[in-house]
C-alpha cells in the first residue's frame, strides 16, 4: 500500500489513522475504496455497544471487485450503507451531519481526494478539520483544482495534468486547500507556451 | 513595575456591583481611545505602592463598543496577594495607574455555529464582553450562569434584560446545579463551549464534554486563579550573573521585574507560554503551576513559566 511521504508544508494534512473516540454517543464512518479495510479493522476492535451506535457509509470506487461491502454489512447489520459514487455518499453524509450533535464523531478513510471532500463537508457543518478522525488508504491520487478556471480534476496520479475543464497544462503543487479538499494546479508553460515537460507518475 | 509599552490611565469611576465586588473604569490620561479589544480579552494592571510591586491580570468586563475606556470587575478575595485588596481599599477615583494593552487568550471562535457559555461566580467577567459582541453580531448563543443568589449577583439584571431567553441562572446557594450531561449531550454540531469560574466548575465541565466525545478543539476555558504564594527562594541569572530574591507573595516574574530585568511575559496566568525561561539548575523542587507545559516537559525540568511557577528550595539558575 503506498504511503504519503512527509511534506515540508504545515498546511498539508496528516492522516493519523482510525481509532474510536471514547464516550461519543454516535459514530459516523465514511469510507471509500480500500478504506473499507481500515473500517473493517476499526470495527473488529469495537464492542457491541460501540457498534450499536455506529453508522457506516461506503462507496467501493475501484475496489468493487473485492466485495468489501458484504463484509462491512455483516459487521453492522442495517447500519452499513453502500453508495454507487462519492457524490451519492456525500449527499447522505450531509443529511446525517444535519441531524448530528456534539456527541457525534466523524471518521473517514480512503483516497486523499475522498478524505478532503468529507473533511470539507464536515467543516461546512462547523466541525474543525482536526477533530475528524482520518486514515489514508488506497492510491496516492490527488484531487486538484485548476487555479485558472477553478474546475476540479479527480484522481490525478501525475506531476503534470491537462485541466479537464479548460485544457491548460497544470503542474500539481504540494499546496493543499482544506476548504476545497484539493491540491493547487498551476499553468506549467506560462513562459514558453507549449513547452510542457513530460508528466511523471508521481502519485500512483 | 511599569513597562515601556504600558498605558497610563486615570480611574474615572468605582462602583459596587455586588457583595465584595467592584467595577473600576479606566480612561487614558492623555485622552483619546485606548486600543480596541474583543470579547474575552484581559489587561494586566500594575498594583501596590511603590510603582506597582505586583501585576495582576483582569478581564475587561465592559463592552468592546465602548471606545472611551476600559472597565474591570474585581472580587475582593481573602487569599489575595494584595492585588484585589489594593484595588478595593487603596484606589480612588482620580488616581493614575499603569495598565498593559489588551491580550486575548479566551477569544470567541467565529467558525462556531453556536456558542455555549458557562460561568460560575466572578467567572462571569469575560462573558460580559463576549455576550455584548455575540448579541451585536446576531450569533447563536446561550449563557448559563451559576451564582450565589442570596445577595446581589454581579450583572444578573443587566444580563437578563440584554439576553432574555438566552440567559439561564442557577442559584448555587439553593442547591441548583447546571445539568452538564443533559446540556452538553444535546448541543448541535458546530457548538463551541466556553467555561470560566471556579476550578471545580471548569474541571467538571471539561470532563463531562470529553466523556461525551466532544473534540478538544471545541472546548475553551479560562482559569483566573492567581499564582499561589510559597517560600522565598533565590534566582540567579546566568548571563548577567545577577541574583534576585523572590518573596513569599511575589512571583518569579515580578521579582525579576522589580530588579530591573524585563523578561518576556504576556498573560500572567500560566496559559500563554510567553514567559517560559530555560532552567540551568535547580537546588530544590520546581513547582509548576502553569497550564502550558506538558507533563513530560514538567518532569524534564528544563524550563519554568516565571509568571506563576516557583522553586521550593534554595536556588534556581536560569539561562537568561
Amino acid at each position: 500500500m503506498p504511503t504519503i511521504p512527509p511534506s515540508p508544508y504545515k498546511s498539508r494534512p496528516v492522516y493519523t489513522g482510525l481509532s474510536w473516540v471514547a464516550g461519543a454517543r454516535r459514530h459516523l464512518i465514511a469510507a471509500e475504496g480500500e478504506g473499507a479495510l481500515a473500517a473493517l479493522d476499526l470495527l473488529a476492535a469495537a464492542d457491541a455497544d460501540i457498534k450499536s451506535r455506529t453508522t457506516l457509509l461506503y462507496t467501493p470506487g475501484g475496489s468493487k471487485p473485492q466485495g468489501h461491502g458484504a463484509k462491512l454489512a455483516a459487521l453492522l447489520p442495517g447500519e452499513a450503507h453502500e453508495f454507487p459514487s462519492i457524490e451519492t455518499l456525500l449527499f447522505r453524509l450531509n443529511v446525517e451531519l444535519t441531524r448530528a450533535n456534539m456527541s457525534t464523531r466523524l471518521y473517514t478513510t480512503g483516497t486523499e481526494g475522498f478524505l478532503g471532500r468529507v473533511v470539507a463537508l464536515a467543516q461546512s457543518h462547523g466541525i474543525n478539520p482536526m477533530s475528524v478522525v482520518t486514515e489514508h488508504r488506497g492510491s496516492l491520487a490527488r484531487r486538484v483544482q485548476c487555479v485558472h478556471c477553478k474546475g476540479f480534476i479527480e484522481g490525478v496520479t501525475t506531476s503534470i495534468v491537462p485541466c479537464s475543464h479548460c485544457g491548460i497544462s497544470l503542474f500539481v503543487r504540494d499546496h493543499y486547500s482544506r476548504r476545497l479538499g484539493a491540491f493547487q494546479g498551476v499553468i506549467v508553460d506560462a513562459e514558453v507556451p507549449g513547452d510542457v515537460p513530460a508528466a511523471e507518475e508521481a502519485y500512483p | 513595575m511599569i513597562h515601556a509599552h504600558d498605558i497610563r490611565v486615570r480611574v474615572t469611576a468605582i462602583e459596587d456591583v455586588a457583595a465584595r465586588t467592584k467595577r473600576f473604569r479606566f480612561e487614558p490620561v492623555d485622552g483619546g481611545s485606548p486600543p480596541l479589544f474583543a470579547g474575552g480579552a484581559h489587561i494586566t494592571v500594575a498594583l501596590g505602592d511603590d510603582d506597582g510591586a505586583i501585576r495582576n491580570p483582569y478581564t475587561l468586563s465592559g463592552s468592546p463598543q465602548d471606545r472611551g475606556g476600559y472597565e474591570i470587575t474585581v472580587l475582593r478575595t481573602t487569599d489575595s496577594r494584595g492585588g484585589s485588596a489594593f484595588l478595593h481599599e487603596q484606589v480612588r477615583v482620580g488616581q493614575e495607574l499603569s495598565i498593559s494593552a489588551p491580550i486575548n487568550l479566551f477569544p470567541i471562535n467565529f467558525l462556531a455555529r453556536r456558542h455555549l457559555l458557562i460561568a460560575g461566580g466572578i467567572g462571569i467577567t469575560p462573558f460580559l464582553s463576549m455576550t455584548e459582541q455575540l448579541a451585536d453580531l446576531g450569533q447563536n448563543f446561550e449563557l448559563h450562569y451559576a451564582m450565589t443568589c442570596s445577595g446581589a449577583a454581579p450583572y444578573e439584571a443587566q444580563l437578563r434584560s440584554r439576553l432574555g431567553r438566552r440567559f439561564h441562572r442557577y442559584c448555587s446557594d439553593r442547591g441548583e446545579r447546571i445539568d452538564l450531561e443533559t446540556l452538553l449531550a444535546g448541543q448541535p454540531l458546530g457548538t463551541h463551549l466556553y467555561v470560566c469560574g471556579p476550578e471545580r466548575l471548569i474541571d467538571a465541565t471539561i470532563a463531562m464534554a470529553t466523556s461525551l466525545g466532544w473534540p478538544s478543539e471545541n472546548i475553551h476555558f479560562e482559569r483566573f486563579a492567581g499564582p499561589p504564594p510559597g517560600d522565598p527562594f533565590t534566582v540567579r541569572l546566568a548571563k548577567s550573573g545577577q541574583t534576585v530574591t523572590v518573596g513569599q507573595h511575589q512571583t518569579l516574574l515580578e521579582a525579576l521585574e522589580r530588579a530591573g530585568v524585563e523578561p518576556p511575559s504576556l498573560c500572567r496566568g500560566g496559559a500563554c507560554g510567553q514567559c517560559e525561561l530555560p532552567v540551568l539548575s535547580a537546588e530544590g523542587e520546581l513547582l509548576h503551576y502553569d497550564h502550558f507545559l506538558s507533563e513530560e516537559a514538567r518532569a524534564a525540568g528544563h524550563s519554568i513559566m516565571t509568571c506563576v511557577s516557583r522553586l521550593k528550595g534554595r536556588e534556581l539558575v536560569l539561562d537568561f
